[in-house]
């Protein structure tokens, strides 16, 4: 187990380095100078050299690069060319937000998914696994920003149980308010992706050889769906949800802007919009991170809980 | 070498049987059928719109601003008085494109990609799959939105963005197959002909596993129309006052709350599209690989 984690770190410290190569790779394929982009078309050369220096794109490439790298591993990511905060320090006071949209969502995925996709399974070829189908699918198709319009004007606007606009968060009641829609909006697309998941691998699960002997011995079909076949069904799901994480956090870019809800998407589209370059890169950095650690983290659980996967 | 002479001659797909298969494969789910149908009636409303739009696109009615539907105007208007049907027809052609032309780049690159590392293996195989793994692990909507706004909202830079997004994926499914038909007798007996890995690759691996990257192909329109109408939405999409229908949610958005028909048309309009096209690949994967039935 411990040379398994070690290797396991080794590779998410490799993909990490790799990434960040390809973060500043990225924001330096920009046509044009950073600086008259945002300076614009009558900035003298004066100003332009200046800003060019505060940017540090005056030092050769491979100096920018080492620095980059450098500054990415002590936490300094430079300073916002809009707000002339810290990054970081911009980054944190919103990070909070999406994780806790991001968490949320992945728990409703899950606990409407993992059901439904059991469902599903057991009843297979049948109207159970008819209508799940359809459903999940009709889950997939949707595009984030759709769903979340179309629940803003039901919910919000028609029936008007919940505000348009809701950042008060002082009450358990007004925390339920700012979060339930843009987490149900997550939550469904997520619970269509788990759906599909946990039912092909309960298939997968009940044509098993221990399956079949558990119903030769007669145990109950009960406890056979929940002990023998979706324990074991779940260990490909958590992969494949790790996996999807990057779609969720996509997803809840495009959620946080239909809910004006402060985080990491609404920071990152701010920063295009205004060609905050070290803002981007910041961004880009959190996401990697992110992205990285789940990554690592579902790997071990899966080892964890599978001792099938070998640990070497 | 196991195979034999005569297997060579087994090796690639004939053409017809190649439609047959692909019949088969629409027979065997019917929901394939209706996906199908669905998507050529939007392609055809899209290739049709100059003439059965009832208005130009961008012609502003201004005294007619944000009518609701069904006066005058079948769907309504906007904010500047243009046609929403007629924006919606114009805007198919838009998603289309940019959807179809995305897709194609990336299965080609992406499987060009994948047989090659899965043909040769060893070393390269490891840094080329390693390297799209850690581009797929990464949020694809995220880095579409840092391309496009890095090189800037055109319709080939839209392409390009969403084609880099989703080549790792074709990749990968391309991959796997050639690796098992590598091993082929049929394989081995064009090589004892001294057949070229290139001819090998394109002639004798790419027909054998392209109904499989086909599948994936619909499955990926699906998700690049998706990806081009949230691109869109938050403003890098083609520039206005072309009809897109991710910018006509995002204009319709900033009147929801006294106008909300204004989103609704747009949004169904790609609900329908990709939902047709998810129903269509859907059924055909079942078709082709039944172990993978209902897995994404």
């Amino acid at each position: 187990m411990g040379a398994f984690l070690v290797k396991r770190l080794m590779f998410a410290v490799v993909t990490l380095f790799a990434v960040l190569t390809l973060v500043f790779i990225v924001v330096r394929i920009v046509p044009g100078d950073p600086a008259l982009v945002i300076l614009g078309d009558q900035a003298d050369a004066q100003a332009i050299a200046a800003l060019q220096k505060r940017l540090g794109i005056d030092r050769p490439l491979f100096e920018q690069y080492v620095s980059f790298l450098a500054g990415a591993l002590r936490g300094d990511w430079g300073t916002s060319l809009v707000t002339g905060r810290p990054v970081l320090v911009e980054v944190m006071a919103v990070l909070p937000w999406t994780l806790e949209l991001t968490a949320v969502s992945l728990v409703l995925g899950a606990v409407i998914g993992v059901p439904l996709g059991a469902w599903a399974a057991i009843n297979r070829n049948r109207m159970p696994d008819y209508f799940t189908r359809i459903l999940s699918l009709i889950g997939l198709s949707f595009p984030p920003f759709v769903s979340a319009i179309l629940l803003l004007i039901g919910f919000a606007l028609a029936l008007r149980w919940f505000p348009v606009i809701s950042s008060n968060r002082g009450t358990p009641w007004e925390w339920f308010q700012s979060i339930a829609l843009p987490a149900v909006n997550l939550g469904l697309i997520m619970a269509a992706y788990i759906t599909r998941v946990t039912r092909s691998a309960m298939l997968e699960v009940m044509q098993e050889d221990y399956v079949r002997t558990a119903r030769a011995k007669g145990v109950p079909w009960r406890v056979i769906v929940w002990r023998h076949a979706l324990r074991n069904a779940l260990i490909p799901v958590v992969t494949i949800v790790g996996l999807y994480l990057s779609i969720l956090i996509g997803n809840s870019v495009l959620t946080e802007i239909v809910f004006n809800r402060p985080g990491l998407g609404k920071l990152i589209i701010g920063a295009l919009s205004q060609r905050d370059y070290m803002m981007l890169q910041g961004m880009m950095v959190i996401y990697t991170l992110i992205v990285v650690v789940v990554n690592m983290l579902t790997d071990i659980v899966y080892a964890v809980v599978d001792p099938r996967v070998k640990l070497a | 070498m196991s195979g034999s002479i005569h297997e060579a001659s087994a090796a690639p797909v004939p053409r017809h049987r190649w439609l047959r298969t692909t019949i088969r494969a629409f027979n065997a789910n019917k929901t394939s059928w209706l996906g199908l149908v669905v998507f050529v009636i939007v392609v055809l409303l899209a290739i049709f719109a100059p003439w059965i739009s009832p208005h130009d696109p961008l012609e502003q009615d201004v005294f007619s601003k944000l009518k609701p539907p069904f006066d005058n105007y079948y769907l309504g208007t906007d904010y500047y008085g243009r046609d929403i049907l007629s924006r919606l027809l114009y805007g198919a052609q838009i998603s289309l494109v940019i959807g179809i032309a995305s897709t194609v780049v990336a299965l080609v690159i992406g499987s060009a990609i994948g047989i090659v590392a899965g043909w040769y293996g060893g070393r390269l195989d490891i840094i080329v799959m390693q390297t799209m793994d850690m581009l797929l692990a990464f949020p694809s909507l995220i880095l579409g939105l840092i391309l496009v706004a890095m090189l800037g909202p055109s319709v080939t830079n839209i392409i390009i963005a969403i084609a880099v997004t989703s080549i790792p994926s074709f990749a990968r499914i391309a991959r796997a197959p050639t690796i098992a038909i590598k091993e082929r007798e049929f394989i081995d007996a064009g090589r004892s002909l001294g057949f070229s890995d290139t001819r090998l690759m394109l002639r004798h691996v790419l027909p054998n596993i392209f109904p499989e990257i086909l599948v994936m192909g619909s499955l990926w329109l699906a998700s690049a129309i998706r990806t081009e109408a949230s691109l869109a939405f938050v403003g890098l999409g083609v520039k206005p006052p072309i009809p897109t229908w991710g910018g006509m949610i995002r204009e319709g958005f900033e009147n929801i709350l006294d106008s909300y028909w204004l989103v609704l048309a747009p949004s169904i309009a790609i609900l329908v599209v990709v939902f047709a096209l998810n129903i269509l690949g859907d059924g055909l994967r079942d078709a082709i690989d039944p172990k993978l039935k209902g897995e994404r």
